[in-house]
């Protein structure tokens, strides 16, 4: 059962997201309307430990289990994509109010027509695939 | 102590939790990226065998799918267990920003304008929902990620693509919420 630990992660991930009421397409219209700290304190507050913590495991080397280094994979070096693809991430996301993790939390939680909204992240993602060599990146 | 976990779970401890299940995902020789899961979904369902997009190995990103089972489960504790059941507490002013649009003030975490099966099944709500996801699974691609791969995971790494990506989810979101809403809503 090797995997059992990232099934356990994936529930702890979604009681957080649940009970931070961050799966809520309300607390997503109060943080693009800027009315609350709540959103930015949760993104916030893993960011910086975040960075904390990457700077500490890059500084002292640290390692994974099993002994191997962890290693980062920097992003390609670009703009467009980044702008263009997050641009359109960020019109959906304000629209359904759940970027993909909370799309599946709000299933759990027993918003089934979220199914629709992941259905189509599918569709979407499928579209990308087909006209990848098409777009500017 | 039960209302305490029945309560919304301030933000401080939210944010400290995610961080954690960032450096887990690490530590297990992993990452934080929860959009990959789509691409492998797509891969998983043969799409491979059409677009090349589609043509890896996604067995080995089992880990991650087990990752969104999980999500899915968590999901359903929270609202089985853990939940009091009272509506999201919104602040005020979005509150009447969002009656403004013909929103009820919320009586559960999401609007039954919205996600109601009445209103998905409408042709409106149907395209809303259909739309929405359309986009977001699109521009987490075409982005290389979305708010844990980038947000998260590309920010604490301190990505210069992951920034702009940032940047790119605000901009779409406020265009969104202040241009589009009020033609839609």
């Amino acid at each position: 059962m090797k995997f059992i630990k990232f099934l356990l992660l994936g529930s702890l991930f979604g009681i957080l997201m649940a009970k931070s009421e961050a799966i809520s397409w309300f607390r997503i219209q109060e943080m693009f309307r800027f009315q609350s700290f709540h959103m930015y304190g949760i993104i916030g507050t893993a960011v910086i430990l975040g960075v904390a913590g990457v700077a500490l495991i890059k500084k002292f080397n640290i390692r994974d289990y099993q002994g191997n280094p962890i290693l980062f994979n920097p992003k390609d070096k670009s703009t467009t994509r980044y702008l263009a693809g997050g641009f359109i991430f960020g019109l959906g996301w304000a629209l359904s109010g759940a970027c993909p993790g909370p799309m599946v939390v709000n299933v759990g939680y027993g918003f089934l027509t979220m199914i629709i909204v992941f259905f189509f992240a599918l569709v979407g993602t499928y579209l990308y695939g087909v006209i990848k060599n098409q777009l500017p990146h | 102590m039960s209302e305490f976990i029945t309560q919304t779970w301030t933000w401080w401890f939210s944010g400290t939790m995610i961080a954690a299940i960032m450096f887990f995902l690490l530590y297990f020789g992993r990452y934080f990226g929860f959009s990959s899961n789509l691409r492998t979904i797509c891969a998983a369902g043969g799409l491979g065998r059409r677009v090349k997009f589609f043509d890896f190995n996604w067995k080995s990103q089992t880990w991650n799918l087990v990752f969104l089972a999980g999500a899915i489960i968590g999901g359903f504790i929270a609202k089985e267990f853990l939940s009091s059941g009272e509506p999201v507490q919104i602040s005020q002013a979005t509150v009447s920003d969002l009656q403004k649009l013909g929103f009820a003030a919320p009586e559960s975490l999401q609007p039954a304008e919205l996600f109601s099966l009445e209103s998905a099944f409408s042709l409106k709500g149907f395209l809303i929902l259909a739309l929405g996801g359309l986009m977001v699974g699109f521009g987490s691609r075409y982005a290389g990620g979305c708010t844990s791969g980038h947000a998260i995971s590309g920010l604490s790494n301190l990505q210069l693509p992951s920034l702009i990506a940032v940047i790119g989810f605000f901009l779409g979101g406020l265009v969104m919420t202040f241009l589009i809403f009020p033609l839609i809503f």
